[in-house]
């Protein structure tokens, strides 16, 4: 057990841990600035805002013997009977200097600076900046120039941490940025015809410590202090990186990835990050829908009568589907991948209780190309949706499940007469025609959507359903870890969560709470069962349950 | 003057002095033969520890205890890099062995690769030496003729490949681990430490890296016994422990304003003074000396009342200088002003500074910009102050930056400031009479706009 010394605090470390000076000191409460160290990142040492006094302390003596010049604390290693000293007045006026040094050419733009509430450079500056600008010098004005589709770099406003250079060479690999210049005329830049062009180029812009490289997608959007920050999960692949959407009056404005050092570490891909646009489009479905069969039928044809006229309650449609769905005898329920385990559990324990004999199958899940690993390790799977894993386990537990391509003749052979289609897919062509029209033989076919589809348009039942940032859960990604999330925002009036409607179809009363759902999941169902003492922000690995289990 | 009988420039001015057959009818390379013949590797390294050699790149590190720190036992592979990458202002010792007396160089790298089992060489020069690449390629390949370079050297186990290699002209490839950065085809920013590149140098594989001078040196230490090399020089000072002394001939490069300019090579210990007046003939155009910078623009200045001090490794630190360096004494006489002087030492270091650390890329930067607004007559005296916490500021000895740039930089700052302390003060309150008393803090900046 290695101890260590922060001031005047006795940290200690565990056998196997090697940590540097900065995270030694955030473990006892002190903040060590610093800008150009990342904990994803290999250590450079060049920004020099971190540099505290250190020694170490004999053991047996007690006498402490310190190094007479600073060092700084991302390179220097705690190890037993280490002494950092963070708040010297030495410590404190080579801060003030390197701070104020970063401001000489620093265009100050902070009011048309996105940066500007979340920036270092700001927070240091207040804290341990100088209290007057001494250096007699104009900045250059504010250049900027495109690094590639994604990311603009703001020239003047960087501090030549090179984060987004390292990221580039040790994360993606790809190599497209690199300094250019020397000394004080130093820039971060592209090689002429070779633009930042990687799946992962966004999180240069989270790296940035300042507001050099700006995110064109978010850029000048939204001020970051009006912003709330939710916690969340991605759901554009099964790797399920964890994320932060960042919202304003349930409207999003960004997602960010959030540190989990057990699926994405620090990042996430660009297709994660600018892929939500969805959950604001236009086209997304509102306003539960019945229309009987008949109708259904001559709809499809050119001037039918149409659906019932004039918007209807969700409590009446809830009722009514539950209604006809009791009605119709045997029944086949399709499990989404974008369900949460909740969800899918809920709408199981709905269809078992209408039907014991009820035919459970997988929706389908999107494959995309190959998986994707970058250097780093860091992996986009071909699966893109969020919890094929949690609702497969889920329907296991109910009996065996079919494949989406089981149950459509069986629907068409008329085996069922009523079928629940899930879907929640963010790219509209989930369904096609043939097979939409299969399942459109079923007398009562209820579909919770997000978008519009041929299935859609042949269901007798119309509930329109919430995306990921509108519904609270668990998913469970492709390494069996499960994350349980609250949602950010609320859905658009007249879309409603699957889980709050299937809340109600079980006759619960009260606000929909998955919480409670997933205490009921691992009790139910062994996989699950690690989760039963509460879920971390970082999630949990299910398979320590199956271990045990076993 | 002790006679002293020159060794590092005794083929200086032969025909051809640097071809291998003139550098061989004067006793060349049969130190090399004697060396892989009768030692073995500790021995030679042990002899370099022995002679007290320290580096003549300008840190004086001692030599052979520098060898030592290799890794014992080491697979392999391990280099050897040739720092060539003179780049001093003032300096051009290197530049004299590589042009007229390669050879001499050459067989103090073999020795020294022998002495290190490195198996591979890389000689970095810098890019602005064309005659010394063409001269140093010409040796290169005249050794593999002659089975200096090469397999099984001279009939021995030992095997050694020579590199020449063309740096891009930039200063701060003349730092050791900038240098092996740009050797990999790196930008040259020096590389933090641990690991030293004794352990994990160039391609992670420990590397030692040796000035042209010192190699020559090792030729001389290899031929004539440490015992030779340290009865020249100045022995260590008793009252400082870890003083290790100064050993052996050097070679001083004079130039500025001084009638004869040029390389000389005298014992270490001479006194500036005695290498103006005895070897320079003295200050041009009869005029009086102001100040020198005793070793290379970055070791600070000498005031004319401190000529007297010794040109050894520990004389110029005894009155503020930050040490011997490359021991390349440029003189300025009594009409040169300070002020241009810093101007010009400034804008060097603003110029060359790397931009790895913020201290020295912002630090050189701004003080270059205060001394152009003192030169364009809108200086006022607290900037004295501010350049002086600058310069205290930023260094690899405050520990503020990674490596001794910054360093270089700083040491002309606070020695003209501090010892030409006057003449500013009377330059400031001459050219800016209205506003050199200011002390009001800078105005806000304006608002930029942009976008």
């Amino acid at each position: 057990m290695a101890k260590v010394w922060i001031n005047d605090q006795e940290i200690e470390l565990g056998d196997d841990e090697r940590l540097n000076g900065i995270q030694v000191a955030r473990r006892a409460g002190v903040d060590v600035p610093h800008y150009c160290w990342h904990p994803g990142l290999s250590v450079v040492a060049s920004c020099r805002m971190c540099l505290v006094e250190t020694g170490s302390k004999n053991a047996e003596t007690g006498e402490v013997s310190m190094m007479p010049k600073l060092v700084p604390a991302c390179q220097t290693p705690a190890k037993d009977g280490t002494v950092f000293v963070t708040d010297s007045d030495k410590v404190k006026h080579a801060r003030a200097f390197v701070e104020e040094a970063l401001l000489i050419d620093h265009p100050i733009d902070c009011p048309i600076c996105d940066k500007a509430g979340e920036c270092y450079l700001q927070d240091y500056h207040f804290e341990h900046g100088q209290k007057e600008r001494r250096a007699d010098i104009k900045p250059f004005t504010s250049r900027r120039r495109p690094m590639g589709e994604t990311v603009t770099l703001f020239v003047d406003r960087c501090v030549m941490c090179t984060r987004c250079v390292r990221f580039t060479r040790e994360i993606t690999g790809t190599n497209e940025l690199m300094t250019v210049q020397r000394g004080a005329h130093e820039e971060i830049d592209v090689f002429p015809g070779f633009p930042l062009e990687n799946k992962l180029s966004g999180n240069v812009v989270d790296l940035c410590p300042v507001g050099a490289l700006g995110d064109q997608d978010f850029l000048y959007s939204q001020r970051v202090w009006f912003m709330k920050t939710h916690n969340s999960v991605c759901t554009g692949c099964s790797t399920g990186c964890s994320i932060r959407v960042d919202e304003n009056q349930d409207e999003v404005y960004r997602v960010r990835p959030r540190e989990n050092p057990h699926i994405n570490k620090w990042w996430m891909c660009d297709d994660g990050r600018y892929g939500w646009r969805y959950i604001h489009d236009d086209a997304r479905l509102i306003g539960p829908e019945i229309q009987n069969k008949q109708d259904a039928n001559a709809d499809s044809g050119a001037n039918g009568d149409g659906p019932l006229p004039g918007p209807m309650e969700w409590s009446t449609v809830i009722a009514k589907a539950d209604e006809d769905v009791r009605a119709a005898g045997r029944l086949a329920v399709v499990l989404s991948p974008y369900l949460t385990v909740e969800e899918a559990f809920l709408l199981c324990t709905y269809a078992r209780e209408v039907d014991s004999q009820v035919l459970i199958a997988l929706g389908p899940v999107p494959q995309l190309g190959e998986d994707e690993t970058f250097p780093s390790g860091f992996t986009i799977h071909a699966e893109k949706a969020p919890n094929r894993r949690g609702v497969e386990e889920v329907a296991a537990s109910f009996g065996k499940a079919l494949s989406f391509e089981e149950l459509l003749p069986k629907v068409a052979a008329k085996e069922v007469s009523a079928v629940w289609v899930t879907a929640g897919y963010p790219q509209a062509n989930w369904i096609d025609e043939s097979a939409a029209s299969q399942l459109a033989k079923a007398d009562v076919l209820v579909v919770q959507d997000i978008f519009d589809s041929p299935l859609w348009q042949a269901a007798t039942h119309r509930l329109p359903s919430a995306t990921f940032a509108e519904k609270e859960g668990s998913y469970v990604n492709f390494a069996n870890r499960l994350q349980s999330v609250p949602w950010a925002i609320r859905p658009p009036a007249g879309a409603r969560s699957e889980g709050g409607v299937l809340w109600r179809l079980l006759g619960r009363t009260g606000l929909y709470q998955a919480k409670q759902v997933l205490a009921e999941v691992t009790r139910e169902i062994p996989y699950f069962r690690a989760a039963a003492d509460g879920v971390s922000e970082f999630g949990i690995d299910l398979t320590i349950g199956m271990l045990a289990e076993a | 003057m002790p006679e002293f009988e020159p060794v590092l420039l005794a083929n200086i001015g032969k025909t051809d002095s640097h071809r291998r057959s003139v550098y061989e009818s004067g006793g060349g390379y049969q130190a090399l033969r004697t060396m892989l013949k009768d030692k073995s590797a500790e021995d030679v390294t042990n002899l370099v520890k022995e002679s007290g050699l320290r580096g003549r790149g300008g840190a004086g590190f001692p030599t052979g205890v520098k060898w030592t720190f290799l890794p014992k036992d080491h697979p392999g592979p391990i280099y050897m890099c040739i720092n060539a990458d003179e780049s001093e202002p003032g300096t051009f010792n290197n530049r004299i062995l590589m042009e007229d007396d390669p050879h001499q160089v050459i067989e103090g790298a073999i020795i020294s690769c022998y002495a290190t089992r490195a198996t591979t060489a890389y000689l970095y020069l810098r890019y602005e030496y064309p005659l010394a690449y063409q001269r140093l390629q010409q040796a290169i390949d005249e050794c593999y003729e002659a089975g200096y370079l090469g397999k099984n050297i001279l009939g021995s186990e030992f095997s050694l490949d020579m590199y020449l290699h063309r740096g891009a002209a930039a200063y701060i490839c003349g730092e050791e681990t900038g240098l092996i950065e740009s050797l990999e085809g790196k930008r040259a920013w020096p590389r933090i430490k641990p690991p030293f590149p004794a352990v994990e140098g160039v391609f992670h594989k420990p590397t030692v890296v040796n000035n042209i001078e010192t190699l020559a040196c090792v030729t001389h230490i290899a031929a004539r016994g440490a015992d030779w090399f340290k009865s020249i020089g100045v022995p260590p000072d008793p009252s400082n422990p870890r003083d290790p002394g100064s050993f052996g001939p050097k070679l001083y490069c004079l130039s500025g304003h001084i009638n004869k300019p040029g390389c000389y090579e005298a014992p270490l210990g001479l006194t500036c003074r005695e290498l103006i007046d005895d070897f320079g003939g003295g200050v041009w155009k009869g005029r009086k000396g102001k100040a020198a910078i005793p070793g290379g623009i970055s070791m600070g200045l000498l005031t004319e009342a401190e000529f007297d001090t010794p040109l050894d490794f520990a004389g110029p630190g005894k009155v503020g200088c930050l040490g011997l360096g490359t021991a390349a004494v440029v003189v300025l006489d009594d009409t040169v002003s300070i002020v241009d002087f810093l101007h010009n030492s400034c804008r060097f270091f603003a110029h060359e500074s790397c931009g790895q650390c913020t201290p020295c890329r912002e630090g050189t930067s701004w003080s270059l910009r205060m001394l152009e607004r003192i030169k364009a007559g809108r200086g006022r005296l607290k900037d004295l102050d501010l350049l002086l916490e600058i310069g205290d500021t930023i260094g690899i000895m405050p520990g503020t930056t990674i490596c001794g740039l910054a360093d270089g930089a700083a040491w002309p700052i606070k020695n003209a400031v501090r010892k030409f302390r006057d003449e500013f003060e009377d330059y400031i309150k001459r050219t800016n009479p209205d506003g050199w008393m200011v002390t009001e803090p800078v105005e806000a900046l304006e608002a930029t706009g942009i976008h």
